[in-house]
């Protein structure tokens, strides 16, 4: 053991790793597959199950890069951006949960910030995003002005 | 929830993998003793990430197989504290309620960091939060197959290599009882005392 702490990985990360590593497995055929790998093909298609279920999903490298550019000005810990990163939280509740402190650290203003910029850089699933839209618009029609 | 750790080991290639690229053999057999398997107070190892170094590779007398020194590094699933994390409820006992993640499933919540007040109700197995609100209390069920929002508040490594033989006086009939206590190498402790912890199902606006 050299370093037992050496990085932090995002889900996105690790979800880009297996599923190359998936790719490659298939490609290189199955007459490679000895008894020993049962324990990785195993671990594999569990975390990959696992991960598939959340954001990451929908992420890309640009994507990331953006989003962590866009959380400079909030002074924010990498485990606190890592777990925006990784959950995609729509409220305010989700926010105080990841962020410590947030009661002194951030302002109402900058809690609703936050989940601007994470809900706009973030990509969510595009059908609950559709389904958001509508609900939106319906209850838009439903108070005049 | 994953890690990159750097490590170092000595991996040994049998002479009928020389045909493969050496580093393909060498990631195979990093992968065959790592993958899936709880390394002592680091975590649950997941797959390979790269190799940093190969030193040379040496061939002792008396066995024909190549070893290698490497340097690589590994995704480690290990969570730090405090950390949010979303599993599903396997189930309820007294100790808590048991979440797995699919690939891990050693997650405990314990009775005392449940929403509170909560009960456990004999007859279906199954921990409950008995919500107040002016109307009176609602009971929310935590059923087993509910997608549910947790702490990680403590986590333990127990290490599970075997002892050498026990000196304690070898019992004289035919069958000896192997008294091994199944322990998870590797167990998290959560908690969902806080606003907005919990079933998903609780917190949903729609």
């Amino acid at each position: 053991m050299k370093d037992a702490n050496a990085a932090l990985l995002s889900n996105f990360e690790v979800f880009q790793l297996l599923t190359d590593l998936k790719q490659q497995r298939k490609d290189s055929g199955k007459h490679k597959q000895s008894s020993g790998q049962q324990n990785l093909n195993t671990i594999m298609y569990e975390t990959l199950k696992y991960i598939s279920k959340t954001p990451c999903r929908f992420q890309s490298p640009e994507i990331v890069r953006d989003f962590l550019i866009a959380m400079k000005g909030h002074k924010l810990t990498k485990a606190e951006k890592l777990q925006l990163l990784n959950h995609r939280p729509m409220t305010a509740v989700e926010i105080q949960l990841m962020v410590e402190e947030s009661e002194e650290r951030l302002t109402e203003e900058q809690i609703e910030s936050l989940l601007q910029t994470v809900s706009s850089i973030l990509p969510g699933n595009p059908e609950e995003e559709l389904q958001r839209q509508a609900t939106m618009a319906a209850e838009e029609d439903d108070d005049p002005e | 929830m994953f890690v990159l750790v750097e490590m170092m080991d000595t991996v040994r290639i049998p002479p009928w993998q020389f045909e493969m690229k050496l580093n393909d053999s060498i990631a195979e057999e990093l992968n065959k003793k790592l993958a899936n398997k709880v390394v002592y107070n680091v975590g649950l190892c997941i797959c390979l990430y790269d190799i940093t170094k190969l030193e040379d590779s040496y061939i002792f007398p008396g066995d024909g197989a190549s070893h290698t020194k490497v340097h690589f590094r590994y995704v480690v699933f290990h969570p730090f504290l405090d950390e949010i994390l979303i599993g599903e409820i396997k189930g309820c006992s007294q100790d808590g309620v048991h979440v797995s993640l699919g690939f891990f499933d050693d997650i405990v919540i314990p009775p005392e960091s449940l929403q509170q007040p909560a009960k456990f109700d004999e007859a279906e197995q199954v921990w409950v939060w008995e919500y107040e609100t002016e109307e009176g209390a609602h009971d929310l069920y935590m059923d087993t197959g509910e997608e549910i929002r947790f702490r990680i508040v403590d986590e333990s490594f127990v290490d599970t290599s075997p002892t050498g033989p026990s000196s304690t006086e070898a019992s004289t009939s035919g069958a000896t009882e192997e008294v091994q206590k199944k322990e998870a190498p590797y167990t998290l402790v959560g908690s969902i005392s806080e606003p907005g912890l919990g079933l998903l199902s609780w917190w949903t606006n729609s």
